[in-house]
């Protein structure tokens, strides 16, 4: 049959498939969102806003001055009666009137996530922006049943959330932010992370184009100072944070003694258990999401990967073939895999970790993949030979970069799996239904998905165990950190 | 096996964007891997050697599109079809062992396969005895199977599963390895006269077991899908799974082939939309 080959001699692969830029309305300057509109900052700075596969700067972005936070404090106080004085039927329709907005510039949101965050277009398209409006219309439903959602008992809202998201899903944590606080009643002033707040302002768009009314939602870019001097207004009933633990510390530490209601979502390094009788190739799909899904900028990645001994070399193998299958690149490309890194700062952090992760004798394998002149970037790496002890293997790296370890039996499982300062996540492969659910009791982890890994759905309470913090988002247990029940 | 995960996994291959070259080399090597089948009771030499004209040159007016693989049908027909076919480079497939059922006597199977051959098969396309895996004789199939490859000769012997029929992925894939053991040299997913067929779930159970195979034996083992993949979008979703689980070179009709009928003209329609931007008519293609 050779004769067929020859004739043909095609070789296939995927032609570049950008999605287009041409569509994204985006500005070439934007002010901060407070009091219902775009308004220059009073003491704030203006700082580009860069695209992490080009270095190119792809807007300018007030940062907000203490004058600036004062001001949308003060505005989010002033609407606050009037939004919790509405029915919950006529929040709802709010919520419900965002979440559709999203949908209609779904593609829009998409492509200025993929640019201003260095995901890959098809995370963006197929994960962020449908979860984002999925959160507003999950909310939206729970607005006119609150006290439903907390077992029948009379609720009020807290009063004005101070809410902090972070880099690595701009308009998702945004959503898990607003969508709730807003369904119970608060007001809210956001403050989008440093690198990425485009998406925030874009969402600021929707809520014009939804007449939200002044003052309920505003959102204030800045650095780590705008949120720490957001944390310490006098006048604020509830903080929201999601970030590193470092900072969460800091932020609890600033809010001891005051009657400020504090729920923090931080960081991990979540154990990602294989054992020997799971659906190997399953689990290798299941090692990849975990840990390549975002460029493992994502705080349940499954870092730590667990492998019985009877199976790790079997499983590294696939893990590595699976890994060369990786297409690493533009993000914008349809069918990237693994994008860039979200700023320079943060490579830094990432090939700090991995030297040292060497240094300390672990085995390091990264794929030879090209990768792009400019930008940031850092190609998918396994560790193994890893020691517990480890710096790769307790800290938080937030990159595309796995520790491997090995364990014997169930019970060593478990107990590697819980020794660790965080527990935010965690995952299970096991054919065996009993095993999974005594093994996810025993698991200090506040998400623990079985047979699967990364999949997220607003209807499903997420939050952490030990220093990967405190406080649920999604489902109704979502609501209560922004309700007072009596 | 894990159900969620496999047809997770395929899902997402799915949603590969296949454009411009891609979508044009895509097509020509589908074209190049394709068995144009036909299994119906009216078929008639005539017809068949309409059949074979058309394999060996599927679009005269389009130079670049390749011959297909094969042509495959019933071993009545397989004469016509050789004779056709002579020095095209385009093989004479021919489908055997009680087709599609597999219910009768594995003399009568052997039989079968050895009049294939001798009247000019270079490949056959048997059925495993599902009647026998499902009933947990896994040595009874095998068995079989290397009773039809002896028969063979040199004939290239794929073997189809009849996935739809299995009942399970974790069926799939153990029938998968009995038959690679068993000598196949080529595994397949089906008749194409089940219920459904060459699923994206089940073509990536079976490439993964091929890839584990491989790993542990050392031999290569191609792999068919048949039935249900009619349509362009289908077949490089095929091609798609074969580049991601087993790589590039897995990528040739040595190694992958489809079985199809009236898969081969929407390749060319969407072919020819590449070419001009214009979506052709099916009037635009003989049919066979």
């Amino acid at each position: 049959m050779s004769t067929q080959e020859t004739r043909t001699g095609i070789v296939w692969d995927y032609a570049p498939a950008p999605e287009s830029p041409d569509h994204v309305r985006l500005r070439d300057s934007y002010g901060l969102f407070l009091d219902g509109d775009f308004r220059d900052p009073i003491d704030g700075t203006r700082v580009p806003s860069i695209n992490p596969a080009t270095e190119e700067t792809l807007a300018e972005v007030a940062f907000a001055g203490p004058a600036d936070i004062r001001r949308a404090v003060e505005s989010a106080r002033a609407a606050q009666p009037g939004w919790a004085a509405l029915s919950g039927l006529e929040r709802g329709k709010y919520l419900f009137r965002i979440a559709r907005l999203i949908q209609e510039r779904a593609r829009e949101l998409a492509v200025v996530e993929s640019m201003d965050g260095g995901k890959p277009i098809r995370e963006s398209r197929d994960v962020d922006v449908p979860l984002a409006a999925a959160h507003f219309f999950h909310y939206a439903g729970w607005a006119d049943k609150l006290s439903y959602g907390v077992g029948g008992r009379k609720v009020e809202p807290l009063g004005v959330a101070a809410q902090i998201v972070p880099w690595n899903f701009p308009l998702l944590m945004a959503a898990w932010k607003l969508a709730p606080a807003l369904a119970c009643g608060n007001t809210a002033v956001l403050k989008p992370a440093e690198t990425t707040p485009l998406t925030a302002l874009f969402l600021a768009e929707i809520c014009q184009e939804a007449e939200l009314p002044p003052g309920v939602v505003s959102i204030l870019p800045g650095d780590g100072s705008t949120g720490a001097t957001l944390v310490r207004e006098p006048d604020i009933d509830k903080v929201a944070f999601t970030g590193s633990t470092a900072v969460g510390k800091n932020i609890q530490a600033a809010l001891a003694g005051r009657g400020v209601s504090l729920t923090l979502e931080l960081g991990g390094k979540s154990a990602n258990v294989i054992f020997e009788d799971a659906a190997l190739d399953q689990a290798v799909e299941g090692i990849v999401n975990g840990i390549f899904f975002n460029q493992g900028h994502v705080c349940c990645a499954g870092s730590r990967l667990l492998i019985q001994e009877s199976v790790a070399d079997v499983v590294i193998g696939k893990l590595w073939e699976r890994m060369g299958r990786l297409r690493v690149g533009d993000p914008l490309d349809k069918n990237t895999d693994v994008g860039a890194i979200n700023s320079r700062e943060q490579l830094t952090r990432i090939e700090e970790l991995v030297a040292a992760g060497e240094e300390e004798g672990a085995v390091r394998r990264s794929v030879a993949c090209e990768l792009p002149e400019r930008g940031w970037w850092f190609a998918p790496t396994i560790f193994t030979d890893v020691a517990p002890a480890h710096r790769i293997a307790v800290e938080e790296i937030f990159g595309p970069v796995v520790s491997v370890l090995t364990f014997r039996t169930q019970a060593e499982a478990i107990e590697k799996a819980n020794n660790s300062p965080y527990g935010l996540a965690a995952g299970i492969w096991t054919d065996k239904g009993s095993k999974a659910f005594e093994v996810a009791s025993a698991l200090q982890a506040g998400v623990v998905w079985q047979n699967t890994y990364n999949h997220f759905d607003p209807s499903a309470a997420f939050g952490g165990y030990k220093e990967s913090g405190f406080g649920r988002e999604g489902g109704p247990a979502g609501l209560r950190p922004y309700l007072r029940a009596s | 096996m894990d159900r969620v995960g496999i047809e997770e996994r395929a899902a997402t291959l799915g949603r590969r964007s296949i454009k411009t070259t891609a979508k044009q080399q895509g097509i020509r090597l589908a074209v190049s891997m394709t068995d144009l089948t036909t299994l119906e009771g009216a078929d008639t030499p005539g017809k068949v050697r309409h059949l074979c004209a058309k394999a060996v040159c599927p679009a005269p007016t389009i130079p670049e599109i390749p011959s297909c693989a094969a042509v495959c049908v019933y071993p009545a027909l397989i004469g016509v079809v050789r004779e056709s076919l002579a020095g095209t480079g385009v093989k004479a497939a021919s489908v055997a062992t009680a087709f599609p059922s597999g219910q009768a006597s594995l003399d009568l199977k052997l039989r079968d396969t050895e009049e294939a051959v001798a009247a000019g098969a270079e490949e056959i396309d048997m059925v495993i005895s599902r009647e026998a895996f499902l009933a947990g004789e896994d040595t009874r199939v095998m068995e079989e199977i290397v009773r039809v490859k002896e028969a063979c000769g040199d004939a290239h012997l794929k073997v189809i599963l009849e996935t739809a029929e299995l009942g399970s992925y974790d069926h799939v894939r153990h029938a998968s390895m009995l038959a690679m053991e068993a000598g196949a040299d080529f595994i397949k997913t089906s008749t194409g006269k089940a219920a459904s067929g060459a699923t994206p779930g089940v073509t990536l159970v079976m490439l993964e077991a091929i890839r584990d195979y491989a790993e542990r034996s050392g031999r290569v083992v191609g792999m068919k899908t048949a039935g249900g993949v009619s349509t362009s979008k289908a077949a490089l979703h095929r091609l798609v799974l074969v580049k991601e689980t087993l790589g590039d070179e897995w990528l040739t009709p040595d190694r992958f082939r489809i079985g199809a009928s009236s898969l081969l003209n929407d390749l060319l329609m969407q072919y020819e939309k590449t070419q001009t931007g214009r979506y052709a008519r099916p009037e635009d293609f003989s049919r066979e």
